[in-house]
């Protein structure tokens, strides 16, 4: 069985349809600043499912009205970092929600290798399993290069 | 997949009068008129822009103009000449005529743009040109951002970044730079490159004394104040007295000067309600002669010239 069969890491919202354009995003952004959403990017180069936290490229972005100065900030991180995952996420503050409410890739390297699922069998027949991307055997920085 | 975009039959041309009232511009140009005392060329000018900005956008959908105007602006004149609030008015004016998407004005200086060591000013520009998209940008007293006896001074990074901003992104954001008029032009002259990204130059003249009258007839009406007959003579005399003083700022001195007439008004009532007096609410709202003539400007003796 082919478990990535498009060959892309699926994670956040949209991530089964093709990549957003810049338009698309700009819509996105401007929805999430229309509710009152702090954007902000993170990238990586290790797309675990359990790497949950992202290098942080700047600051959450408060207090911004038009989703230019988000999108020039995604631009950036694209500039510096072409081949990682870069994602924008938006933080609602909001009393009692105070958490990350929306999330998505907004860019990738141009090829996925994907992950092996390596089984182990344990005492009496059990069996432990661990995910590891491919290319998580390079060293940080040169993984998608 | 067939093609329904017809990019080569040109679009009829549209009525200007339609478009002037799509963009519902003539209502922030008259509440200009009624709001702002005085300022005549200023709001020459502006109606000139505004039209400008209107024929502009009728030109473009006709195909005759493909680059959006460089709509980055220079406003100099000295403090309380209203530069500020022409600023907000000019905001709305672009939003409604679409050049800007927001229409919100963030308001700045050299601290909020330069940083305190190598390294932070760039982030730091930044940081206001992301919350400024979409917007106006307003940098109030611009020369100080470029400091020519410190030739270390990080003004000229974040002057760069301005540049190159101002430049490559015109459709998300309009600069508006202010400041007394000389100084400006000691800026322009030493950043050729600020002054001809600048497309429109207006000049704030000081007020007369019968317009201070009226800025000061209209903000205490704002403040549902209003004058004795004899308050409002001593108050001519008190802006014929103010303009010989120095560090006279137009409008901010008449708005200080009346601030500080509302507490010694305040204290005037809080005395009488102790002696005893039963108030009206006429005498809530007057502000007599005694309350202005207490001021500090009337205790110095008149220039003998006059």
């Amino acid at each position: 069985m082919m478990i990535n069969p498009a060959g892309r890491v699926t994670q956040g919202q949209f991530s089964f349809l093709p990549d957003l354009t810049d338009d698309e995003i700009t819509l996105q952004i401007q929805y999430g600043l229309d509710r009152g959403y702090a954007w902000s990017v993170e990238y990586t180069d290790d797309p675990h499912p359990r790497n949950t936290y992202w290098e942080m490229y700047g600051n959450p972005m408060f207090d911004i009205a038009d989703a230019a100065g988000v999108l020039g900030e995604v631009r950036n991180c694209r500039k510096t970092f072409p081949q990682h995952y870069i994602r924008l996420m938006a933080f609602d503050n909001t009393r009692g929600i105070e958490s990350i409410v929306m999330s998505f890739i907004v860019n990738r390297p141009t090829s996925e290798p994907g992950f092996n699922i390596q089984r182990q069998e344990i005492a009496g027949r059990q069996m432990r399993y661990t995910t590891r991307g491919y290319a998580a055997d390079k060293p940080e920085g040169t993984r998608y290069e | 997949m067939t093609m329904t975009d017809s990019a080569d039959t040109p679009l009829p041309p549209r009525d200007l009068r339609q478009l002037l009232a799509d963009a519902d511009v003539s209502a922030v140009l008259d509440q200009l008129d009624r709001e702002l005392v005085g300022l005549a060329p200023v709001k020459r000018r502006i109606r000139e822009i505004a039209a400008f900005l209107l024929v502009t956008k009728a030109r473009q959908q006709l195909g005759l103009d493909a680059d959006p105007p460089s709509l980055h602006m220079c406003f100099t004149g000295n403090p309380g000449t209203g530069k500020t609030t022409v600023a907000m008015r000019m905001a709305k004016i672009l939003h409604r005529l679409g050049y800007v998407r927001k229409g919100h004005v963030v308001a700045v200086t050299r601290d909020d743009l330069v940083g305190q060591y190598i390294g932070h000013t760039a982030p730091k520009t930044k940081e206001v040109l992301k919350k400024a998209m979409g917007g106006v940008l307003f940098i109030d007293e611009a020369y100080y951002l470029y400091r020519p006896e410190n030739e270390r001074d990080y003004g000229q990074e974040s002057i760069e970044i301005l540049l190159q901003v101002m430049e490559s992104q015109r459709d998300d954001l309009v600069v508006i730079l202010a400041g007394y008029a000389d100084r400006m032009q000691t800026f322009f002259s030493s950043n050729p490159g600020m002054a001809s990204r600048i497309a429109h130059n207006i000049d704030f003249p000081d007020y007369q004394p019968d317009e201070l009258l009226q800025i000061a007839d209209l903000m205490l009406e704002q403040q549902h104040y209003a004058l004795s007959d004899d308050a409002r003579v001593t108050l001519q005399e008190y802006i014929a007295r103010r303009l010989e003083q120095p560090h006279f700022a137009n409008a901010r001195s008449i708005r200080n000067a009346i601030d500080r007439a509302r507490l010694r008004h305040a204290s005037r009532l809080v005395d009488r309600a102790h002696a005893g007096d039963a108030l009206t609410a006429d005498d809530f709202r007057q502000i007599n002669a005694a309350d202005l003539r207490a001021s500090r400007v009337f205790q110095q003796p008149p220039e003998p010239s006059a």
